[in-house]
């Protein structure tokens, strides 16, 4: 127990050594740790969000509304074919996930499937390579025909929105300006964001919320507004609601004409005229035909931009606008303006998305948290080591030492494994010193009962160690054991609990095992004690 | 010479007491699990929905009554606002709306608005919706179990089964008391209160382990002694061990309680509780379990402990 190979010492303190290194540039400010040369050990601990403020946002693709909108375009998909084939059919109706339909002659049953048959061609998606997934299940029942969104596909839909989505809010967010926001997938439908530093979460949620589909519709050529909102709008045509609450409703076609895909650049300015905050938009080639042709044909006419299903600008075509770029002037603010731009340049998201958590800490409460937290870490520690000397004397000092070196160790580990470090975190490291303790006490009150036992010092040393590891490590794995399932399947506090409380164990068995052994090895060798001082 | 806290050989019959031991503990459990259904746990947002808010007023001390009219008028249903550590510092908290995951969001908004941005600074918004906070509910259950059974197979395999079911009733015993702390003091029960759970089990465990090596090891030398005076035995030799690390781990939960803030006070108060109900049910549950289980039949120096 006592004697240690040379290379164990030096492995010993070699452990030690990196644990101090690694966990000295905590010690610096953070300026000054980013500047050090690239050899040198530079990384500081990551911080989480309730420590160094910051939002956190768990959001959810609206699954149902996903599959809705997806059966609906099935709908009119299977409508448009019978049409161009021009195969008669009545009852088009969906329920659910099945579009269902019922040809008026029996016998275009054949070529109508054949019509249809493409719809359900296997979606490429390239997110999965494996030649896609079929997204349809064409049956033909005698004259019915019903095509059913089948689950396989509509997962794939669902994932591939998510994916779309996250890489919607990184080019949303981005835009912000803040400093390495986290977005993440988790589980099959949802995305976590992480956004540090950032104190007012307004902006974010009013950036992250919106779906952002913008398009561009004629006002209805036929049929009034009123007789529309009496019965009901003629047909290829529908109420749109105004963005602007002062603004009333607006009849329109239902097709549109441009959508927001069509847009490469989107920047909020003011009208050179009226001084209002304005959004100046610029289509691509394609989009800047479309708009060149629609805006030539329809001089006079009033078109509608149309953003998430409202109307927010609804402006008469003076004169043709040939060049592809223009500007809507709706009732904006200028951070309304700044929010559309950034919304269009980005993109729409392919799906509505809903907070279903958030937790948004402010700089200022993330720094009394890290503060309290330093005080009673401190604290706690001078206590324990004052403790010690007195229960242990000399003994308690080499305690000490195995201690400061435990909680360095635990410090390099965190920092160079980057784990985050959350409030929770904090109070597992306590909890390790408070376990760093135990195990030394254990050897402790063991080394002196084999003592009182009438062995000579060294011996009882011996004995002590060799008695009280088993129990440490008895004790420490039972522990790990908890330890492990927090870390594994908690989540948010848990985790940041059970991660450090995982780091501390296992540090705190090295030291147990082998540090706190090295030192009293040392001393035993080098004053050759005949009474232990315990 | 260093202090002695404690005597060095301490001669306590514990297993006296175990007889009147056990009824105290089971009416102390039988009278939490009243608690917990009678009166409840005072949930958290983690669990049930809703909104957390905490605000620091911008003049020196916050304007309770106001935020509370204020906020009262938006028609937000059961809404709770309270000084948190100083007397600038006010939570607000907000029960789960209607309208699924969206509402609790336009609760955010409507508070936010009502209060301004001139007089508070929003330091915590926390909200969670209906969907969440039963997944959170089940994560931190299942949590709980599968530590409890990691421990029972591991002492199982490390000891003998009789170990495995005393540890687990203690540590039943401790989580069972530590829900009963949480419904009578009404203490928040949150995501954090399981973790102050999940670290009572292991610092219970940790504690019986302690005892039960000491019990294992005495039924190898002393073949031909009673179970009883056995464990008494292994406990008194146990005793300042016990008590050292029970001092030391206060202590350092104790600066954590003081000077840790507000956000994890509930949590070091569960954890200190923990300590006491821990370092009880080692001695008093786990311990004299073994003697009603016949780890040692009654013809002394069987089969069961000869394992090494």
């Amino acid at each position: 127990m006592l004697y240690f190979a040379r290379w164990k010492i030096a492995l010993i303190v070699l452990s030690v050594l990196m644990g101090v290194v690694f966990a000295a540039p905590n010690l610096l400010p953070a300026g000054i740790a980013a500047s050090l040369p690239s050899w040198l050990p530079h990384k500081q601990l990551v911080l989480g969000l309730d420590l160094r403020g910051g939002a956190h946002l768990l959001l959810q693709v609206e699954r149902g509304k996903l599959i809705e909108e997806r059966a609906e375009t099935l709908v009119s998909d299977v409508r448009q074919t019978l049409r161009a084939e021009r195969i008669g059919y009545r009852n088009l109706r969906v329920k659910g996930t099945t579009v269902s339909l019922t040809l008026r002659d029996g016998a275009d049953a054949e070529r109508a499937m054949t019509a249809l048959r493409p719809l359900a061609d296997p979606i490429q998606s390239g997110l999965f390579g494996q030649g896609g997934v079929s997204e349809v299940d064409l049956v033909l029942d005698g004259d019915r025909i019903t095509a059913t969104l089948n689950p396989d596909g509509l997962e794939a839909r669902v994932r591939s929105a998510v994916e779309q989505s996250k890489g919607v809010l990184e080019r949303r967010i981005n835009e912000l300006g803040t400093t390495e926001p986290v977005i993440q997938r988790e589980g099959t439908d949802r995305i976590l964001v992480q956004v540090p530093g950032l104190e007012d979460t307004r902006r974010l949620k009013d950036i992250i919320g919106q779906t952002a589909k913008m398009t561009f519709h004629m006002e209805c050529a036929d049929g009034s507004l009123a007789e529309a909102l009496r019965s009901r709008p003629p047909a290829g045509c529908e109420i749109a609601e105004p963005a602007d609450e002062s603004d009333g409703p607006m009849l329109i076609e239902s097709r549109a004409q441009i959508s927001g895909d069509d847009l490469v650049d989107a920047q909020p300015g003011f009208d050179q005229q009226s001084n209002q905050p304005i959004v100046s938009f610029r289509f691509n080639t394609r989009g800047a035909t479309i708009f060149a042709n629609l805006t030539r044909d329809n001089v006079g006419r009033r078109f509608a931009v149309v953003l998430d299903d409202k109307v927010i600008t609804a402006p008469v075509i003076r004169s043709p606008i040939l060049g592809g770029s223009g500007q809507i002037e709706g009732s904006f603010t200028v951070e309304s303006a700044q929010n559309l731009a950034v919304l269009l340049r980005a993109g729409a998201l392919p799906a509505d998305l809903t907070i279903i958590e958030e937790r948004t800490v402010g700089p200022s409460l993330g720094q009394d948290s890290i503060d309290a937290g330093k005080v009673a870490a401190m604290l706690g520690m001078a206590a324990v080591v004052i403790f010690m000397v007195i229960a242990y004397g000399l003994f308690g000092l080499f305690a000490n030492l195995a201690l400061a070196a435990n909680i360095a160790m635990v410090f390099g580990i965190l920092t160079v494994l980057q784990v985050t470090l959350t409030l929770p975190g904090i109070a597992g490291i306590v909890l390790t010193i408070g376990m760093a303790v135990d195990a030394n006490v254990l050897i402790f009150e063991r080394i002196r009962e084999e003592s009182r036992l009438g062995r000579t010092a060294i011996n009882a040393i011996e004995a002590g160690f060799r008695r009280a590891l088993v129990t440490i490590m008895d004790a420490q794995v039972t522990t790990l054991i908890a330890a492990v399932a927090l870390f594994a399947l908690g989540s948010g506090p848990i985790r940041g609990f059970g991660v450090t409380l995982v780091i501390g164990i296992l540090t705190t068995i090295f030291t147990a095992f082998l540090l706190t052994r090295l030192i009293v090895a040392t001393w035993v060798w080098s004053s050759r004690p005949k009474t232990i001082p315990i | 010479m260093p202090l002695r806290l404690i005597p060095d050989e301490t001669k306590i019959p514990f297993m006296r007491y175990a007889p009147l031991a056990f009824p105290v503990s089971l009416l102390a459990m039988v009278a939490s699990l009243t608690l917990y259904f009678v009166i409840g746990l005072n949930l958290g947002i983690d669990f049930k929905g809703g909104t957390l808010i905490e605000v620091k007023s911008t003049a020196a001390e916050a304007d309770i009554g106001g935020i509370r009219a204020r906020i009262g008028r938006l028609g937000l249903g059961d809404v709770e606002v309270q000084g948190f550590g100083a007397p600038d510092e006010v939570l607000i908290r907000i029960e789960a709306q209607s309208g699924g995951e969206a509402g609790q969001q336009v609760a955010v908004k409507a508070v936010q608005e009502a209060l301004g941005f001139a007089d508070y600074e929003y330091r915590r918004v926390e909200v969670v919706g209906p969907k969440v906070s039963g997944e959170l509910a089940q994560t931190g259950t299942i949590a709980v179990l599968v530590t409890l059974f990691g421990v029972l197979t591991y002492i199982w395999f490390r000891f003998e089964w009789q170990f495995a079911i005393g540890a687990v009733a203690a540590l039943i015993h401790d989580v069972v008391l530590t829900i009963g702390f949480f419904a009578i003091i009404q203490l928040e029960f949150n995501l954090s209160s399981i973790a102050a759970i999940l670290t009572i089990v292991g610092y219970s465990i940790n504690d019986t382990v302690v005892v039960y090596d000491r019990v294992r090891e005495t039924l190898r030398k002393f073949k031909q002694m009673t179970i009883a005076d056995l464990i008494d035995l292994a406990v008194n030799q146990t005793l300042s061990r016990t008590i050292l690390t029970s001092l030391t781990t206060l202590i350092a939960l104790g600066a954590l309680f003081f000077f840790g803030g507000a956000v994890i006070r509930s949590f070091t108060a569960a954890m200190i509780w923990g300590v006491f109900v821990g370092t009880y049910s080692s001695v008093f549950i786990a311990a004299p379990i073994l003697i009603y289980f016949k780890l040692r039949p009654a013809a002394a120096g069987s089969s069961g402990p000869a394992k090494a």
